[in-house]
């Protein structure tokens, strides 16, 4: 029934950055001027990997121990309304937390992080900056608080598929009940864990407006948490609409492409990884 | 052998960490939530609903040509991502087994996972290149791309919950095969079908990056197809990073109407849902 069409979507997608002239070298230059048009994606490229990589790292924690104290230790009512709750942070659209992380998240993490602890650890290469209150830190955080609702019910589901045997039995040798999720349901669980985590870090890459909005769109790279960055996907968003000439261009829908091919890979990896620990695909 | 007291404590404390990282997880919720309400609820009022905005310092204005874009750019995207995404299912849940299944599963897990900008970027150099011009009609494709792989998903399992007995009573009727997909198993299963739907909808009204390039924005109010148009997030979004105070109040009122329409969007489904599973014992 004309679905085919999706696959040729699929295909063609990558018909249109072929405008690209610049060859491999693109990926590791950091330079990006559009006036002299030299383009490298470098700084983009970094921004995404720490962002994302910031946001799972923050986010795992909070997301293993809700899916744990939601299938261990609460039981009916109480854990369909956190559940339900869980959803909804996975239900507001991007843009609002977006607006939530300019006017509410940038000025806590100025006044609150930043400064304490720019006046202390300072030279501290990961703390180094003025305290601007956008930047790596806040789009870390923002992206975490919209993947933990996917990494979160994956992990209730993968944790649902161990049989309620592996639980009894390590009760029954005298654990203690944290003992019994250690044992019995985290240490199976390790590799859908690991699936939900990637499938996580596939939705950070590909998200756009909140991180946008927070990046702080300073085009460099630079080590410290507090510097405010670019991303694949906000680079595009920004610059996109005010492009002038063809390889300007070429170059954002270049940056477009390997967006689309890396959140392609990393999805197509969690959903094998998933697959085989739970039986189906989510 | 470790003392029993501490492992007796450390349990204790990994159940408090537990609670406390729940917590940790639904505070951003509230927080948002209560921003939303506060900053948005004084700048909500009728003008707010039925005014086009006016030029930056004048008082007044409102979001009208973006609450009036963002409908007509849904329903597109339903119009469109509706019968496709509601016929994928259907091809999913009764005829698993085939080749073209599983090509089908394949592209759908993948579509659900491109960035939604990426599908913006693709509308453009379809639609938009071709007609010389952003439009609301491209707007509505690329919502319409994004919500085909999640309607087809929630079809399939919502139809695959129809147990098989009754497919084979109808066909032991007489019924063509065909007449037993739609009448029965469609019929039957409307109830869940349609709050995939609204989910699916509730989530394309809030996209707001495939639309920045495809539907641009609009200061006026149109109902044409073939012009850009504005549409709620867009508008929040070019809000909220401008320079004047009077638009980041207009931005939080957008973000009130639409994180509003998207909450009773999803407590609507969840009530559809458990009168469902009440009826049905």
């Amino acid at each position: 029934m004309a679905l085919l069409l999706s696959m040729v979507f699929m295909l063609l997608a990558r018909a249109w950055p072929l405008l690209q002239i610049t060859g491999l070298r693109f990926f590791t230059t950091l330079e990006w001027n559009p006036v002299t048009e030299e383009y490298g994606a470098a700084a983009f490229i970094y921004g995404t990997i720490v962002s994302s990589l910031l946001a799972v790292l923050i986010a795992t924690p909070v997301s293993v121990g809700v899916a744990l104290f939601l299938t261990e230790v609460v039981r009916g009512p109480f854990a369909k309304v956190i559940g339900f709750l869980i959803e909804m942070l996975a239900a507001v659209p991007s843009v609002v937390y977006g607006l939530w992380g300019i006017f509410v998240l940038a000025p806590f993490i100025r006044e609150k992080i930043q400064i304490p602890v720019g006046s202390k650890f300072g030279e501290f290469f990961l703390f180094q900056g003025p305290p601007l209150g956008v930047g790596m830190l806040s789009a870390g955080i923002i992206l975490a608080i919209m993947i933990t609702p996917t990494i979160t019910t994956i992990c209730r589901e993968v944790f649902h598929a161990i049989s309620r045997n592996q639980r009894e039995a390590a009760l029954a040798i005298g654990s203690t009940r944290w003992e019994m999720m250690r044992i019995s349901v985290l240490s199976s669980s390790r590799t859908g864990i690991l699936g939900a985590l990637i499938l996580g870090l596939g939705r950070a890459m590909g998200e756009t407006m909140a991180v946008t909005m927070v990046i702080g769109n300073r085009n460099d790279i630079s080590f410290s948490l507090f510097a405010p960055a670019q991303t694949m996907s906000s680079i595009i968003a920004n610059e996109y609409n005010e492009a002038q000439g063809t390889s300007h261009l070429a170059a954002l829908a270049a940056i477009g492409f390997a967006l689309f091919f890396v959140s392609l890979a990393i999805n197509i990896a969690a959903r094998f990884i998933i697959l085989r620990v739970t039986g189906r695909s989510k | 052998m470790r003392s029993f007291l501490f492992r007796k404590l450390k349990d204790r404390f990994m159940h408090v960490l537990m609670f406390l990282l729940a917590i940790v997880a639904i505070f951003p919720l509230a927080s948002v939530f209560i921003y939303v309400f506060q900053q948005g609820w004084p700048a909500l009022s009728f003008d707010f609903l039925t005014h086009d905005p006016t030029p930056v310092g004048e008082v007044g204005g409102g979001f009208a040509n973006a609450l009036m874009g963002s409908v007509i750019l849904v329903a597109i995207g339903a119009a469109i991502g509706i019968p496709w995404g509601v016929s994928c299912g259907l091809y999913l849940s009764e005829y698993p087994r085939t080749k073209m299944a599983y090509v089908l599963r394949f592209t759908t897990d993948v579509m659900t996972g491109i960035p939604s900008i990426v599908v913006g970027l693709f509308v453009y150099s379809f639609v938009v290149m071709t007609m010389k011009g952003f439009s609301a009609l491209a707007g509505g494709i690329s919502l319409a791309i994004i919500m085909i792989p999640s309607i087809a998903r929630t079809t399939e399992e919502i139809l695959k919950l129809v147990p098989d007995h009754i497919r084979e009573a109808g066909l032991a009727l007489g019924l063509p095969r065909w007449k037993v997909i739609i009448h029965i198993v469609l019929r039957g299963s409307l109830g869940g079908v349609v709050t995939g739907l609204m989910l699916s909808i509730a989530r394309a009204a809030g996209e707001t990056a495939p639309l920045l390039f495809t539907a641009f924005n609009n200061r006026f109010f149109s109902t044409s197809l073939t012009e850009p148009i504005a549409s709620l997030p867009v508008q929040i979004y070019s809000y909220a990073i401008s320079p004047f105070a009077d638009w980041h109040q207009q931005a939080w009122a957008g973000a009130l109407v639409l994180v509003l329409f998207v909450f009773v969007m999803n407590l609507t489904t969840r009530i559809i849902l458990v009168k469902r599973s009440q009826g049905h014992d």
